[in-house]
């Protein structure tokens, strides 16, 4: 896939000097290859008439795994995370590291993205309003999932000759499979996902987050930028060129701080939205309900949203994909536990809360008018729902989409760099190309439709669920001893708590 | 309460007039000093992940600049005169950090020196002397 990939890198960069057909061109190398991709990794067993991919059901399980073997962590561990990223335990006599609530605000940057507003969507479209029911359960099993795998990643994380870190799956996996005698298969799997994070760091935080910025923009534009996706692929790719190669980080700053306040501000209009389409909040509530166990309208009934629900749920919160635990194994924390617990946030604000505000928005507005959107979907369908009580907001949202796409393919460029780095080493050279391939892919995210772009995504993303949650099932219970032993502590006194 | 005063270092000249200001007053009144740089450091501050993989280190910078850089310096100062001092040197909020340092130290004062910013500056971002001033439980001196 890596080969198939760097020939379309060349031929995409070969072929710059544009014409008019250009995008139409890429489309139509781009979706047999999508759909071949999906039909491989989301292959479906026929389940009372809709089809389940196996690759969902092995996430779905695992998350109640985690879930019941953690002693419902997702929920006894809730009021002790805000604890933690309040930094009630932090030591006062050592701070200037990174705090847990830094962390927290990195990976947060990196989750909430266009998932949020366009993915939510997307799932409503296919999965009817009953899959932001599932969208819910799936983000609060998730949280479970990710206390499991980022515990570990700070467990086993690299610490550099230089003083920095690497951490991540692919790093827990070959040291955790060490410890327990099975170094061999710990370094295939390590390998396995770091080439999975590459690819998929191409994928979901790369090619669909470019994407959706453009069609939000082009919206926006008024249709102005239809067929220009090369140009404002090329401007997005040269932006984020200047960020992760030429060390421009003053962007990268300003964005990281602005996009928290778009998040808010983005829930806050969402929910005065909301409260303007009042009159169908109970109906809309309703349908979200009756849709997930009746599923009227979906194909494949309520599994059919359960199916979708799901799938949109990881997508958003990206829950046993694993790449959170890279972004939390920068903590320096002697309890990697502590991560664990500030990490089952992450599900919790991006999907429970923001996902399901953006459900509202549309489930709200389809209520009132069933065709509010026409033919628009994914984001272009959020932003219509917007449009339909505050005129002027498809403006501040494609702004505020474009600068979500933009940190999340800052953050996933960092992921990506890990698996690579991983598999080459930390040499400046290597390190150098990986950035290129990746401008590349911002560029290309741009000029190819919704359809084919988000099977690619998808697939890529799910593919490396496989390892990643297979690992978790081997190394959980060393996340398992770590939270008794952590929690007796902490019950005894002997873990300080320094606020109070 | 020790017979202590906490003086604030940072490099500027201002700093500088504390330190001065603060040996004599250790000289007269015979108290001890401790010397400290706040590193300006936020943890609700929002950063990328490279950032976040490199904290340690740049922490590990910041720390070894301040104590070469001006908190050494100002030890050597203040060893010559033959009077009693320790050193500190902390990440945190500027005003915040030295109250929680003069509230553990058990200091009779705080010295600081002015940075003499504008008055839109000051009124933007805040001064340390001010908010220090308003917020200190032990008396405050601001060297001009």
């Amino acid at each position: 896939m890596t080969k198939f990939f760097g020939a379309l890198t060349a031929l995409l960069l070969l072929s710059l000097p544009a014409h008019a057909g250009f995008d139409e061109t890429i489309n139509e190398i781009t979706a047999p290859i999508a759909s071949a991709i999906g039909s491989f990794v989301f292959f479906k067993i026929n389940v009372f008439g809709a089809g389940l991919p196996l690759v969902v059901l092995w996430l779905v399980i695992g998350a109640l795994f985690f879930t019941c073997y953690m002693g419902f962590v997702n929920v006894s561990g809730f009021k002790h995370a805000v604890q933690l990223v309040r930094g009630d335990y932090a030591d006062p006599d050592s701070p200037g590291e990174v705090s847990h609530f830094q962390a927290l605000a990195t990976a947060v940057s990196g989750t909430v993205g266009i998932g949020n507003i366009g993915g939510v969507a997307v799932a409503v479209t296919i999965g009817g309003a009953g899959a932001t029911f599932w969208l819910i359960v799936a983000g609060f099993l998730g949280m479970s999932t990710k206390f499991v795998e980022c515990t570990l990643g700070v467990k086993y994380r690299n610490e550099n000759l230089d003083g920095s870190v690497s951490g991540g799956p692919m790093y827990y996996m070959k040291k955790g499979f060490e410890e327990r005698g099975m170094g061999g298969f710990g370094k295939f799997m390590g390998t396995f996902y770091a080439v999975g994070i590459f690819i998929g760091a191409l994928g979901i935080g790369n090619m669909f987050q470019s994407n959706q910025a453009y069609v939000q923009l082009n919206t926006v534009a008024g249709g102005a930028l239809d067929g220009m996706g090369w140009l404002v692929g090329l401007i997005l790719a040269a932006v984020v060129f200047a960020v992760i190669i030429g060390g421009i980080k003053s962007i990268a700053r300003v964005t990281e701080k602005v996009v928290p306040f778009m998040a808010i501000f983005y829930c806050f209009f969402a929910i005065v939205v909301i409260l303007m389409n009042f009159t169908s909040i109970p109906a809309a509530i309703g349908n979200i309900f009756s849709g997930a166990f009746t599923g009227a309208g979906v194909q494949g009934g309520a599994i059919g949203a359960l199916i979708i629900g799901f799938q949109r749920a990881v997508f958003s919160n990206e829950a046993g994909i694993g790449s959170a635990s890279i972004a939390h194994a920068a903590v320096r924390t002697p309890e990697p536990v502590t991560e664990g617990y500030v990490s089952l946030l992450e599900p919790f604000i991006d999907t429970i809360v923001i996902c399901t505000i953006t459900a509202l928005v549309i489930g709200t507005s389809q209520v009132a008018d069933p065709n509010f959107a026409g033919d628009a979907t994914g984001v272009a369908m959020t932003s219509a729902a917007f449009e339909r009580q505050i005129s002027w907001f498809p403006l501040p949202l494609a702004f505020g989409a474009l600068l979500f796409a933009f940190s999340t393919m800052i953050s996933w460029s960092y992921y990506g760099l890990k698996g690579w780095t991983y598999l080459f080493g930390e040499g400046q050279m290597g390190q150098t190309i990986y950035k290129l391939i990746f401008c590349a892919f911002v560029a290309l995210g741009c000029m190819v439709q919704l359809g084919p772009i988000l099977d690619i995504s998808d697939a890529l993303v799910f593919l490396i669920c496989v390892p990643n949650i297979l690992g978790l099932y081997f190394l959980a219970p060393i996340v398992r001893r770590e939270m008794i032993s952590y929690k007796a502590r902490l019950a005894s006194g002997e873990i300080k708590k320094y606020n109070h | 309460m020790t017979n202590s005063v906490l003086v604030a270092v940072d490099g500027s000249d201002g700093g500088a007039r504390a330190l001065n200001y603060a040996r004599e007053r250790a000289k007269l009144g015979g108290a001890k000093l401790i010397v400290t740089y706040v590193i300006e450091w936020s943890p609700y501050s929002f950063n990328t992940p490279e950032e976040n993989a490199e904290r340690h280190k740049r922490r590990e910078e910041e720390i070894e600049r301040a104590t070469s850089g001006v908190v050494e310096p100002a030890a050597t100062l203040v060893a010559g005169d033959g009077i009693q001092f320790e050193t500190v040197v902390r990440h945190g909020p500027p005003a915040e950090t030295l109250i929680k340092l003069a509230e553990k130290y058990g200091v009779q004062q705080i010295v600081i020196g002015r940075r003499g910013q504008s008055g839109i500056k000051s009124l933007l971002f805040g001064s340390v002397a001010s908010n220090l001033v308003q917020t200190s439980p032990v008396p405050v001196v601001v060297v001009p």
